[in-house]
Protein backbone atom coordinates (compact mmCIF):
# COMPACT_ATOMS: atom_id res chain seq x y z
CA UNK A 1 0.00 0.00 0.00
CA UNK A 2 1.84 3.01 -1.27
CA UNK A 3 -0.03 6.66 -0.82
CA UNK A 4 1.47 7.93 -4.03
CA UNK A 5 -1.52 8.10 -5.82
CA UNK A 6 -2.30 9.54 -9.41
CA UNK A 7 -3.53 12.89 -7.35
CA UNK A 8 -1.09 12.40 -4.69
CA UNK A 9 2.91 13.22 -4.95
CA UNK A 10 5.93 11.53 -3.95
CA UNK A 11 7.11 12.35 -0.46
CA UNK A 12 10.57 11.80 -0.02
CA UNK A 13 12.93 11.64 3.72
CA UNK A 14 16.52 12.92 2.72
CA UNK A 15 18.17 11.82 5.94
CA UNK A 16 21.80 11.71 7.69
CA UNK A 17 22.92 9.55 9.99
CA UNK A 18 25.50 9.85 12.57
CA UNK A 19 27.78 12.55 13.03
CA UNK A 20 28.84 12.94 9.22
CA UNK A 21 28.85 17.01 8.52
CA UNK A 22 28.85 16.36 4.67
CA UNK A 23 25.46 17.58 3.75
CA UNK A 24 26.63 19.10 0.43
CA UNK A 25 25.55 15.58 -1.84
CA UNK A 26 22.06 15.33 0.76
CA UNK A 27 21.14 18.64 0.26
CA UNK A 28 21.78 18.08 -4.05
CA UNK A 29 19.88 15.30 -4.20
CA UNK A 30 16.81 16.96 -2.11
CA UNK A 31 17.02 19.94 -4.68
CA UNK A 32 17.00 17.71 -7.31
CA UNK A 33 13.97 15.68 -6.42
CA UNK A 34 11.77 19.07 -5.25
CA UNK A 35 13.19 19.96 -9.34
CA UNK A 36 11.90 16.50 -10.69
CA UNK A 37 8.37 17.47 -8.29
CA UNK A 38 8.66 15.54 -5.43
CA UNK A 39 7.82 16.82 -2.06
CA UNK A 40 10.71 16.50 -0.11
CA UNK A 41 11.70 16.98 3.59
CA UNK A 42 15.12 17.60 4.43
CA UNK A 43 15.78 17.08 8.09
CA UNK A 44 19.59 18.21 8.37
CA UNK A 45 22.74 16.58 9.27
CA UNK A 46 23.17 14.48 12.84
CA UNK A 47 19.85 12.20 12.86
CA UNK A 48 19.51 9.32 15.17
CA UNK A 49 18.35 6.20 13.17
CA UNK A 50 15.18 7.12 16.02
CA UNK A 51 14.83 10.20 14.62
CA UNK A 52 14.96 9.20 10.69
CA UNK A 53 11.97 6.44 11.42
CA UNK A 54 10.16 8.63 13.54
CA UNK A 55 10.40 11.64 10.47
CA UNK A 56 9.39 8.81 8.20
CA UNK A 57 6.78 8.02 10.13
CA UNK A 58 5.03 11.30 10.75
CA UNK A 59 5.45 12.34 7.15
CA UNK A 60 3.91 9.72 5.24
CA UNK A 61 6.99 9.04 2.92
CA UNK A 62 7.01 6.71 0.57
CA UNK A 63 10.70 7.04 0.13
CA UNK A 64 13.51 7.47 2.76
CA UNK A 65 17.04 8.03 1.34
CA UNK A 66 20.25 8.37 3.67
CA UNK A 67 23.27 10.38 2.63
CA UNK A 68 26.68 8.93 4.43
CA UNK A 69 30.13 9.89 3.43
CA UNK A 70 31.90 9.06 6.70
CA UNK A 71 32.44 5.74 6.60
CA UNK A 72 29.79 4.54 9.07
CA UNK A 73 26.85 2.81 7.15
CA UNK A 74 27.48 -0.94 7.74
CA UNK A 75 26.91 0.75 11.66
CA UNK A 76 24.06 2.95 11.21
CA UNK A 77 22.13 1.46 8.15
CA UNK A 78 21.13 -1.49 10.00
CA UNK A 79 19.70 0.44 13.00
CA UNK A 80 17.54 2.62 10.93
CA UNK A 81 15.98 -0.11 9.28
CA UNK A 82 15.44 -1.49 12.38
CA UNK A 83 13.54 1.41 13.83
CA UNK A 84 11.74 1.74 10.56
CA UNK A 85 10.62 -1.83 10.84
CA UNK A 86 9.60 -1.23 14.94
CA UNK A 87 7.36 1.07 13.35
CA UNK A 88 5.82 -0.92 10.85
CA UNK A 89 7.37 0.92 7.71
CA UNK A 90 8.27 -2.15 6.10
CA UNK A 91 6.89 -0.99 2.78
CA UNK A 92 9.13 2.23 1.94
CA UNK A 93 11.69 2.49 -0.86
CA UNK A 94 14.81 2.75 0.82
CA UNK A 95 17.59 4.05 -1.14
CA UNK A 96 21.27 5.57 -0.16
CA UNK A 97 24.65 7.17 -1.71
CA UNK A 98 27.86 9.02 -0.36
CA UNK A 99 31.13 7.34 -0.08
CA UNK A 100 30.05 3.45 -0.24
CA UNK A 101 32.72 0.65 -0.89
CA UNK A 102 31.81 -1.03 -3.78
CA UNK A 103 32.41 -4.53 -1.61
CA UNK A 104 29.53 -3.26 0.96
CA UNK A 105 26.76 -3.26 -2.00
CA UNK A 106 25.13 -6.75 -1.27
CA UNK A 107 25.11 -6.15 2.90
CA UNK A 108 23.21 -3.14 1.63
CA UNK A 109 21.03 -5.38 -0.36
CA UNK A 110 20.34 -8.01 1.71
CA UNK A 111 18.85 -5.24 4.30
CA UNK A 112 16.80 -3.71 2.10
CA UNK A 113 18.51 -0.69 0.03
CA UNK A 114 17.09 -0.71 -3.62
CA UNK A 115 20.33 1.62 -4.74
CA UNK A 116 23.37 2.77 -3.75
CA UNK A 117 24.16 6.03 -5.84
CA UNK A 118 28.10 7.09 -5.17
CA UNK A 119 30.14 9.84 -6.02
CA UNK A 120 29.67 11.47 -9.40
CA UNK A 121 26.08 10.33 -9.90
CA UNK A 122 24.01 12.62 -12.06
CA UNK A 123 21.19 13.41 -10.42
CA UNK A 124 18.57 13.13 -13.18
CA UNK A 125 19.46 9.40 -12.48
CA UNK A 126 18.30 9.72 -8.89
CA UNK A 127 14.76 11.54 -10.04
CA UNK A 128 14.40 8.80 -12.86
CA UNK A 129 15.06 5.81 -10.02
CA UNK A 130 12.58 7.24 -7.58
CA UNK A 131 9.84 7.58 -9.98
CA UNK A 132 10.03 4.08 -11.66
CA UNK A 133 10.27 2.10 -8.52
CA UNK A 134 7.06 4.06 -5.89
CA UNK A 135 4.91 1.87 -5.98
CA UNK A 136 1.62 3.58 -7.59
CA UNK B 1 -12.01 2.40 5.42
CA UNK B 2 -12.57 1.35 8.32
CA UNK B 3 -9.65 -0.09 9.82
CA UNK B 4 -7.84 2.77 9.65
CA UNK B 5 -10.21 4.65 11.07
CA UNK B 6 -10.26 2.82 13.96
CA UNK B 7 -6.33 2.59 14.68
CA UNK B 8 -6.60 6.58 13.91
CA UNK B 9 -9.56 6.68 16.88
CA UNK B 10 -7.38 4.17 18.54
CA UNK B 11 -4.64 6.97 19.13
CA UNK B 12 -2.32 5.01 16.28
CA UNK B 13 0.17 8.19 14.75
CA UNK B 14 0.78 5.78 11.85
CA UNK B 15 -2.76 5.57 11.03
CA UNK B 16 -3.22 9.76 11.25
CA UNK B 17 -0.20 10.20 9.30
CA UNK B 18 -1.84 8.18 6.59
CA UNK B 19 -5.06 9.25 6.94
CA UNK B 20 -3.58 13.59 6.44
CA UNK B 21 -1.80 11.83 3.23
CA UNK B 22 -5.28 11.06 1.57
CA UNK B 23 -6.88 14.34 2.83
CA UNK B 24 -4.09 16.54 1.60
CA UNK B 25 -4.20 15.03 -1.42
CA UNK B 26 -7.94 16.06 -1.44
CA UNK B 27 -9.05 12.20 -3.10
CA UNK B 28 -13.20 10.83 -2.44
CA UNK B 29 -11.75 8.71 -0.10
CA UNK B 30 -10.09 11.73 1.71
CA UNK B 31 -13.59 13.19 1.98
CA UNK B 32 -15.00 10.33 3.31
CA UNK B 33 -12.13 10.17 6.26
CA UNK B 34 -12.71 13.92 6.79
CA UNK B 35 -16.82 12.87 7.42
CA UNK B 36 -15.63 10.28 9.65
CA UNK B 37 -13.58 11.87 11.81
CA UNK B 38 -15.07 15.48 11.78
CA UNK B 39 -17.35 15.05 14.49
CA UNK B 40 -14.35 14.32 16.60
CA UNK B 41 -12.37 17.65 15.78
CA UNK B 42 -13.49 21.00 17.93
CA UNK B 43 -11.61 20.82 20.95
CA UNK B 44 -7.89 21.77 19.99
CA UNK B 45 -6.92 25.50 20.21
CA UNK B 46 -5.31 26.16 16.58
CA UNK B 47 -2.48 28.95 16.90
CA UNK B 48 -1.36 30.22 13.93
CA UNK B 49 2.42 31.20 13.92
CA UNK B 50 3.05 33.62 10.67
CA UNK B 51 5.96 36.57 9.70
CA UNK B 52 8.21 37.00 7.33
CA UNK B 53 11.00 34.34 5.94
CA UNK B 54 13.48 33.40 7.97
CA UNK B 55 12.02 35.29 11.12
CA UNK B 56 12.23 32.61 13.48
CA UNK B 57 8.54 30.67 12.86
CA UNK B 58 10.05 27.50 12.98
CA UNK B 59 12.59 27.75 15.51
CA UNK B 60 9.71 29.71 17.50
CA UNK B 61 7.48 26.81 17.09
CA UNK B 62 9.58 24.02 17.94
CA UNK B 63 10.28 25.78 21.04
CA UNK B 64 6.46 27.00 22.16
CA UNK B 65 5.79 23.06 21.72
CA UNK B 66 8.65 22.50 24.13
CA UNK B 67 7.13 24.86 26.55
CA UNK B 68 3.50 23.67 25.95
CA UNK B 69 4.95 19.95 26.59
CA UNK B 70 6.58 21.58 30.02
CA UNK B 71 2.79 22.15 30.51
CA UNK B 72 2.01 18.31 29.80
CA UNK B 73 -0.40 19.53 27.01
CA UNK B 74 -0.29 17.44 23.12
CA UNK B 75 0.69 19.78 20.49
CA UNK B 76 0.56 19.06 16.87
CA UNK B 77 2.27 21.19 14.10
CA UNK B 78 1.58 21.49 10.64
CA UNK B 79 4.39 23.43 8.59
CA UNK B 80 3.75 24.72 5.76
CA UNK B 81 6.39 25.53 2.96
CA UNK B 82 5.95 26.82 -0.56
CA UNK B 83 5.67 24.38 -4.09
CA UNK B 84 7.44 25.71 -7.10
CA UNK B 85 5.13 26.97 -9.48
CA UNK B 86 6.95 24.98 -12.02
CA UNK B 87 7.59 21.64 -11.40
CA UNK B 88 5.39 21.02 -8.21
CA UNK B 89 7.80 19.99 -6.34
CA UNK B 90 8.75 21.15 -2.63
CA UNK B 91 11.90 21.01 -0.30
CA UNK B 92 10.29 20.96 3.21
CA UNK B 93 12.50 22.39 5.51
CA UNK B 94 11.23 23.22 8.45
CA UNK B 95 11.51 20.21 10.32
CA UNK B 96 15.27 21.04 10.85
CA UNK B 97 15.06 23.52 13.35
CA UNK B 98 11.95 21.52 15.15
CA UNK B 99 14.40 18.60 16.63
CA UNK B 100 13.97 18.86 20.22
CA UNK B 101 10.27 18.00 20.06
CA UNK B 102 10.51 15.91 17.54
CA UNK B 103 10.94 12.54 19.07
CA UNK B 104 8.38 13.61 22.09
CA UNK B 105 5.48 10.88 21.68
CA UNK B 106 3.04 14.18 22.85
CA UNK B 107 4.21 16.09 19.77
CA UNK B 108 3.10 15.18 15.87
CA UNK B 109 5.02 17.19 13.60
CA UNK B 110 3.98 17.47 9.82
CA UNK B 111 5.50 19.01 6.87
CA UNK B 112 3.01 20.19 4.04
CA UNK B 113 3.60 21.86 0.67
CA UNK B 114 1.55 25.09 -0.29
CA UNK B 115 0.21 23.51 -3.78
CA UNK B 116 -0.22 26.54 -5.24
CA UNK B 117 -2.47 27.72 -2.69
CA UNK B 118 -1.93 31.81 -1.66
CA UNK B 119 -2.18 33.19 1.47
CA UNK B 120 0.27 30.70 2.73
CA UNK B 121 -1.20 28.00 3.67
CA UNK B 122 -2.10 24.51 1.60
CA UNK B 123 -5.45 23.77 -0.30
CA UNK B 124 -6.20 21.10 2.17
CA UNK B 125 -5.43 23.01 5.38
CA UNK B 126 -9.08 23.13 6.62
CA UNK B 127 -9.19 19.82 6.16
CA UNK B 128 -5.34 18.56 7.84
CA UNK B 129 -6.42 20.61 10.68
CA UNK B 130 -9.81 19.07 11.41
CA UNK B 131 -8.18 15.57 11.02
CA UNK B 132 -5.43 16.65 13.65
CA UNK B 133 -7.66 18.13 15.88
CA UNK B 134 -9.78 14.98 15.94
CA UNK B 135 -6.73 12.65 17.16
CA UNK B 136 -7.00 14.80 20.56
CA UNK B 137 -4.25 16.88 20.45
CA UNK B 138 -5.04 20.25 23.16
CA UNK B 139 -3.05 22.28 20.62
CA UNK B 140 -2.42 22.48 16.75
CA UNK B 141 0.01 24.68 15.44
CA UNK B 142 0.39 25.72 12.17
CA UNK B 143 3.59 27.71 10.95
CA UNK B 144 2.65 29.42 7.65
CA UNK B 145 5.37 29.50 4.59
CA UNK B 146 6.14 33.14 5.48
CA UNK B 147 6.13 34.76 2.38
CA UNK B 148 5.01 38.07 3.08
CA UNK B 149 2.06 40.63 3.79
CA UNK B 150 -1.10 39.11 1.86
CA UNK B 151 -0.55 36.00 4.31
CA UNK B 152 -4.04 36.68 5.75
CA UNK B 153 -5.68 33.42 5.14
CA UNK B 154 -3.91 32.31 8.34
CA UNK B 155 -6.77 34.57 10.93
CA UNK B 156 -9.62 32.76 9.33
CA UNK B 157 -8.20 29.16 10.14
CA UNK B 158 -6.35 29.46 13.78
CA UNK B 159 -8.24 31.06 16.95
CA UNK B 160 -4.79 32.80 17.71
CA UNK B 161 -2.67 34.21 15.15
CA UNK B 162 0.77 35.42 16.37
CA UNK B 163 2.90 37.53 13.96
CA UNK B 164 6.70 37.25 13.97
CA UNK B 165 8.67 40.35 13.57
CA UNK B 166 12.52 40.87 14.07
CA UNK B 167 14.72 44.15 14.91
CA UNK B 168 17.33 45.59 12.60
CA UNK B 169 15.56 44.61 9.41
CA UNK B 170 14.18 48.53 9.33
CA UNK B 171 11.38 48.25 6.37
CA UNK B 172 10.04 46.24 9.06
CA UNK B 173 7.48 49.21 10.45
CA UNK B 174 6.52 50.20 6.92
CA UNK B 175 5.82 46.80 5.68
CA UNK B 176 3.51 46.30 8.85
CA UNK B 177 1.23 49.09 7.85
CA UNK B 178 0.26 47.77 4.92
CA UNK B 179 -2.63 45.75 6.55
CA UNK B 180 -0.87 42.35 8.43
CA UNK B 181 -0.80 43.42 11.58
CA UNK B 182 -4.54 43.67 11.96
CA UNK B 183 -4.73 39.89 11.96
CA UNK B 184 -2.15 39.61 14.96
CA UNK B 185 -3.69 38.77 18.27
CA UNK B 186 -0.53 38.64 19.53
CA UNK B 187 2.98 40.25 18.01
CA UNK B 188 5.97 38.63 18.70
CA UNK B 189 9.75 40.35 18.61
CA UNK B 190 11.53 37.36 18.14
CA UNK B 191 15.83 37.15 17.77
CA UNK B 192 15.37 39.95 20.67
CA UNK B 193 19.01 39.33 21.34
CA UNK B 194 19.92 41.34 18.17
CA UNK B 195 20.16 44.77 18.86
CA UNK B 196 17.41 46.76 17.92
CA UNK B 197 14.48 44.89 19.80
CA UNK B 198 13.78 47.68 22.05
CA UNK B 199 13.18 50.07 19.62
CA UNK B 200 10.99 47.59 17.42
CA UNK B 201 8.78 47.17 20.84
CA UNK B 202 8.10 51.10 20.88
CA UNK B 203 7.28 51.35 17.10
CA UNK B 204 5.31 48.38 17.47
CA UNK B 205 3.15 50.29 20.24
CA UNK B 206 2.99 53.24 18.73
CA UNK B 207 1.72 51.68 15.62
CA UNK B 208 -0.69 49.86 18.06
CA UNK B 209 -1.70 52.98 19.56
CA UNK B 210 -3.14 54.79 16.19
CA UNK B 211 -6.14 51.45 16.51
CA UNK B 212 -9.29 52.27 17.50
CA UNK B 213 -9.96 52.61 21.55
CA UNK B 214 -12.13 49.58 21.83
CA UNK B 215 -10.24 47.52 20.11
CA UNK B 216 -8.41 44.73 22.37
CA UNK B 217 -4.52 45.64 21.87
CA UNK B 218 -2.49 42.61 21.02
CA UNK B 219 0.74 42.37 23.68
CA UNK B 220 3.79 42.27 22.35
CA UNK B 221 6.32 39.69 23.64
CA UNK B 222 10.35 39.69 23.03
CA UNK B 223 11.33 36.14 22.25
CA UNK B 224 15.20 34.50 21.37
CA UNK B 225 13.52 31.74 20.14
CA UNK B 226 16.96 29.34 19.98
CA UNK B 227 16.93 29.76 23.00
CA UNK B 228 13.53 28.90 24.46
CA UNK B 229 13.59 32.49 26.20
CA UNK B 230 10.49 34.13 26.50
CA UNK B 231 8.14 31.17 25.48
CA UNK B 232 6.92 30.84 28.86
CA UNK B 233 5.02 34.51 28.34
CA UNK B 234 4.13 33.39 24.97
CA UNK B 235 1.98 30.27 25.94
CA UNK B 236 0.40 32.64 28.98
CA UNK B 237 -0.49 35.10 25.99
CA UNK B 238 -2.02 32.20 23.87
CA UNK B 239 -4.08 30.88 26.78
CA UNK B 240 -5.26 34.54 27.65
CA UNK B 241 -5.99 35.18 23.99
CA UNK B 242 -8.18 32.04 24.43
CA UNK B 243 -9.76 32.90 27.85
CA UNK B 244 -10.61 36.32 26.10
CA UNK B 245 -12.28 34.66 22.72
CA UNK B 246 -14.67 32.32 25.31
CA UNK B 247 -15.44 35.47 27.42
CA UNK B 248 -16.43 37.60 24.66
CA UNK B 249 -18.37 35.30 22.64
CA UNK B 250 -15.38 35.41 19.63
CA UNK B 251 -14.61 32.21 19.46
CA UNK B 252 -18.54 30.82 18.51
CA UNK B 253 -18.31 34.19 16.11
CA UNK B 254 -14.78 32.65 14.69
CA UNK B 255 -16.15 28.91 14.61
CA UNK B 256 -19.00 30.12 12.98
CA UNK B 257 -17.08 32.76 10.01
CA UNK B 258 -14.82 29.33 9.52
CA UNK B 259 -17.67 27.15 9.11
CA UNK B 260 -19.18 29.57 6.58
CA UNK B 261 -15.86 30.23 4.87
CA UNK B 262 -15.56 26.15 4.09
CA UNK B 263 -18.95 25.24 3.22
CA UNK B 264 -18.38 27.99 0.45
CA UNK B 265 -15.17 27.29 -0.82
CA UNK B 266 -16.09 23.62 -1.04
CA UNK B 267 -19.36 24.12 -2.60
CA UNK B 268 -17.81 26.42 -5.02
CA UNK B 269 -15.14 23.33 -5.86
CA UNK B 270 -18.05 21.10 -5.98
CA UNK B 271 -19.95 23.25 -8.62
CA UNK B 272 -16.16 23.51 -10.72
CA UNK B 273 -15.68 19.41 -10.50
CA UNK B 274 -19.71 19.47 -11.99
CA UNK B 275 -18.77 21.69 -14.72
CA UNK B 276 -15.02 19.96 -15.76
CA UNK B 277 -17.50 17.28 -16.39
CA UNK B 278 -20.06 18.15 -17.94
CA UNK B 279 -17.80 20.18 -20.09
CA UNK B 280 -15.36 17.97 -22.47
CA UNK B 281 -11.98 19.70 -22.27
CA UNK B 282 -12.20 21.21 -26.27
CA UNK B 283 -15.67 23.07 -25.31
CA UNK B 284 -13.17 25.01 -22.05
CA UNK B 285 -10.37 25.37 -24.78
CA UNK B 286 -12.56 26.75 -28.02
CA UNK B 287 -14.23 29.77 -25.03
CA UNK B 288 -10.60 30.27 -24.31
CA UNK B 289 -9.64 30.54 -27.77
CA UNK B 290 -12.77 33.05 -28.71
CA UNK B 291 -11.71 35.15 -25.33
CA UNK B 292 -8.33 35.57 -26.26
CA UNK B 293 -9.25 36.51 -30.32
CA UNK B 294 -11.40 39.08 -28.22
CA UNK B 295 -14.45 37.30 -29.86
CA UNK B 296 -16.02 36.52 -26.45
CA UNK B 297 -15.54 38.18 -23.65
CA UNK B 298 -15.36 36.30 -20.53
CA UNK B 299 -18.31 37.21 -18.61
CA UNK B 300 -20.46 35.79 -21.40
CA UNK B 301 -17.95 32.79 -22.32
CA UNK B 302 -18.18 31.80 -18.00
CA UNK B 303 -22.04 31.82 -18.26
CA UNK B 304 -22.18 29.68 -21.31
CA UNK B 305 -20.02 27.56 -19.52
CA UNK B 306 -21.74 27.29 -16.04
CA UNK B 307 -25.14 27.03 -17.83
CA UNK B 308 -23.82 23.59 -18.56
CA UNK B 309 -23.81 22.71 -15.02
CA UNK B 310 -26.91 25.59 -13.96
CA UNK B 311 -30.07 25.99 -15.47
CA UNK B 312 -30.10 29.92 -16.23
CA UNK B 313 -33.38 31.56 -14.40
C1 LIG C 1 33.76 18.65 0.59
C2 LIG C 1 34.33 17.64 1.56
C3 LIG C 1 34.39 18.01 2.89
C4 LIG C 1 33.81 19.31 3.42
C5 LIG C 1 32.32 19.09 3.65
C6 LIG C 1 31.45 20.33 3.42
C7 LIG C 1 29.98 19.98 3.52
N1 LIG C 1 29.26 20.79 4.25
O1 LIG C 1 29.49 19.01 2.95
C8 LIG C 1 34.62 19.48 4.73
C9 LIG C 1 35.89 20.27 4.43
C10 LIG C 1 33.89 20.16 5.87
C11 LIG C 1 35.00 18.04 5.02
C12 LIG C 1 35.34 17.60 6.26
C13 LIG C 1 35.77 16.29 6.54
N2 LIG C 1 35.97 15.31 5.64
CO1 LIG C 1 35.48 15.44 3.81
N3 LIG C 1 35.26 15.47 1.94
C14 LIG C 1 34.79 16.37 1.12
C15 LIG C 1 34.93 15.84 -0.32
C16 LIG C 1 36.17 16.46 -0.93
C17 LIG C 1 33.77 16.12 -1.26
C18 LIG C 1 32.37 15.75 -0.72
C19 LIG C 1 31.32 16.51 -1.49
O2 LIG C 1 30.76 17.51 -1.00
N4 LIG C 1 31.01 16.10 -2.72
C20 LIG C 1 30.04 16.73 -3.57
C21 LIG C 1 28.68 16.06 -3.40
C22 LIG C 1 27.65 16.71 -4.31
O3 LIG C 1 28.82 14.70 -3.74
P1 LIG C 1 28.43 13.48 -2.81
O4 LIG C 1 28.25 13.91 -1.40
O5 LIG C 1 29.28 12.35 -3.11
O6 LIG C 1 26.94 13.16 -3.33
C23 LIG C 1 26.70 12.57 -4.60
C24 LIG C 1 26.62 11.06 -4.54
O7 LIG C 1 27.45 10.48 -3.57
C25 LIG C 1 25.18 10.78 -4.31
N5 LIG C 1 24.62 10.83 -2.97
C26 LIG C 1 25.10 11.32 -1.80
N6 LIG C 1 24.20 11.18 -0.82
C27 LIG C 1 23.12 10.61 -1.33
C28 LIG C 1 21.91 10.23 -0.76
C29 LIG C 1 20.94 9.63 -1.54
C30 LIG C 1 19.65 9.24 -0.95
C31 LIG C 1 21.20 9.38 -2.91
C32 LIG C 1 20.18 8.75 -3.73
C33 LIG C 1 22.40 9.76 -3.48
C34 LIG C 1 23.35 10.37 -2.70
O8 LIG C 1 24.56 11.78 -5.08
C35 LIG C 1 25.32 12.99 -5.01
C36 LIG C 1 25.23 13.66 -6.33
O9 LIG C 1 25.98 12.98 -7.29
C37 LIG C 1 35.09 14.32 -0.07
C38 LIG C 1 35.86 13.55 -1.12
C39 LIG C 1 35.02 13.11 -2.26
N7 LIG C 1 35.54 13.19 -3.44
O10 LIG C 1 33.87 12.67 -2.08
C40 LIG C 1 35.77 14.28 1.29
C41 LIG C 1 35.58 13.09 2.19
C42 LIG C 1 34.11 12.64 2.15
N8 LIG C 1 35.90 13.63 3.50
C43 LIG C 1 36.55 12.79 4.26
C44 LIG C 1 36.98 13.07 5.59
C45 LIG C 1 37.84 12.01 6.23
C46 LIG C 1 36.64 14.28 6.22
C47 LIG C 1 37.00 14.68 7.64
C48 LIG C 1 36.87 13.56 8.69
C49 LIG C 1 38.42 15.23 7.58
C50 LIG C 1 39.05 15.54 8.95
N9 LIG C 1 39.93 14.69 9.35
O11 LIG C 1 38.67 16.52 9.57
C51 LIG C 1 36.05 15.86 7.93
C52 LIG C 1 34.77 15.38 8.63
C53 LIG C 1 33.73 16.47 8.76
C54 LIG C 1 32.44 15.97 9.41
N10 LIG C 1 31.94 16.72 10.38
O12 LIG C 1 31.88 14.99 9.06
C55 LIG C 1 36.78 11.47 3.56
C56 LIG C 1 35.86 10.34 4.08
C57 LIG C 1 36.62 9.04 4.16
C58 LIG C 1 35.79 7.82 4.37
N11 LIG C 1 34.47 7.84 4.34
O13 LIG C 1 36.34 6.78 4.53
C59 LIG C 1 36.59 11.87 2.07
C60 LIG C 1 36.05 10.73 1.19
C61 LIG C 1 37.96 12.34 1.54
C62 LIG C 1 38.97 11.22 1.47
N12 LIG C 1 39.18 10.69 0.29
O14 LIG C 1 39.52 10.86 2.45
N13 LIG C 1 34.95 17.28 3.92
N1 LIG D 1 19.97 34.96 17.04
C1 LIG D 1 18.79 34.36 16.90
N2 LIG D 1 18.58 33.58 15.84
C2 LIG D 1 17.38 32.98 15.71
C3 LIG D 1 16.35 33.14 16.66
N3 LIG D 1 15.27 32.42 16.25
C4 LIG D 1 15.63 31.84 15.10
N4 LIG D 1 16.89 32.16 14.75
C5 LIG D 1 17.66 31.72 13.57
O1 LIG D 1 17.06 32.29 12.41
C6 LIG D 1 17.21 31.39 11.31
C7 LIG D 1 15.84 31.13 10.68
O2 LIG D 1 15.05 30.45 11.63
P1 LIG D 1 13.78 29.59 11.20
O3 LIG D 1 13.13 29.12 12.44
O4 LIG D 1 14.14 28.59 10.18
O5 LIG D 1 12.90 30.73 10.52
P2 LIG D 1 11.55 30.57 9.67
O6 LIG D 1 10.79 31.84 9.83
O7 LIG D 1 10.86 29.33 10.06
O8 LIG D 1 12.10 30.44 8.20
P3 LIG D 1 11.31 30.01 6.88
O9 LIG D 1 10.37 28.89 7.26
O10 LIG D 1 12.38 29.59 5.96
O11 LIG D 1 10.58 31.24 6.43
C8 LIG D 1 17.87 30.14 11.85
O12 LIG D 1 19.23 30.22 11.58
C9 LIG D 1 17.60 30.22 13.34
O13 LIG D 1 18.58 29.55 14.11
C10 LIG D 1 16.61 33.99 17.79
O14 LIG D 1 15.77 34.19 18.67
N5 LIG D 1 17.84 34.56 17.86
MG1 LIG E 1 10.22 27.72 8.85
Amino acid sequence: MSTATATGKIRVLIAKPGLDGHDRGAKVVARALRDGGCEVIYTGIRQTPEMIAEAALQEDVDVVGLSILSGAHLELFPRVVEELKKRGLDDVLLFCGGIIPEEDTEALQKLGFKAIFRPGTNTQDIVKFVYDNVKK
Amino acid sequence: MDELVQRFLAGDRRALARVITRVENRTLEGRDYVRALFPHSGRAHIVGITGGAGSGKSTLTGALATELRRREKTVAIIAVDPSSPFTHGALLGDRIRMQDVTMDPGVYMRSMAGRGALGGLAPAIADVVAVVDAFGFDYVIIETIGAGQDEVEIAGTAMTTVLVNNPGTGDDIQALKAGIIEIADILVVNKADHPGADVLVSQLQALLALSPGDQRRPPILKTIATRGEGLAALADAIDEHRAYLEASGQLAAHRAEDARHQLMAITQQLILEEIRKAAPEVVIATLTERIASRELDPHTAAEELAARVLPRP
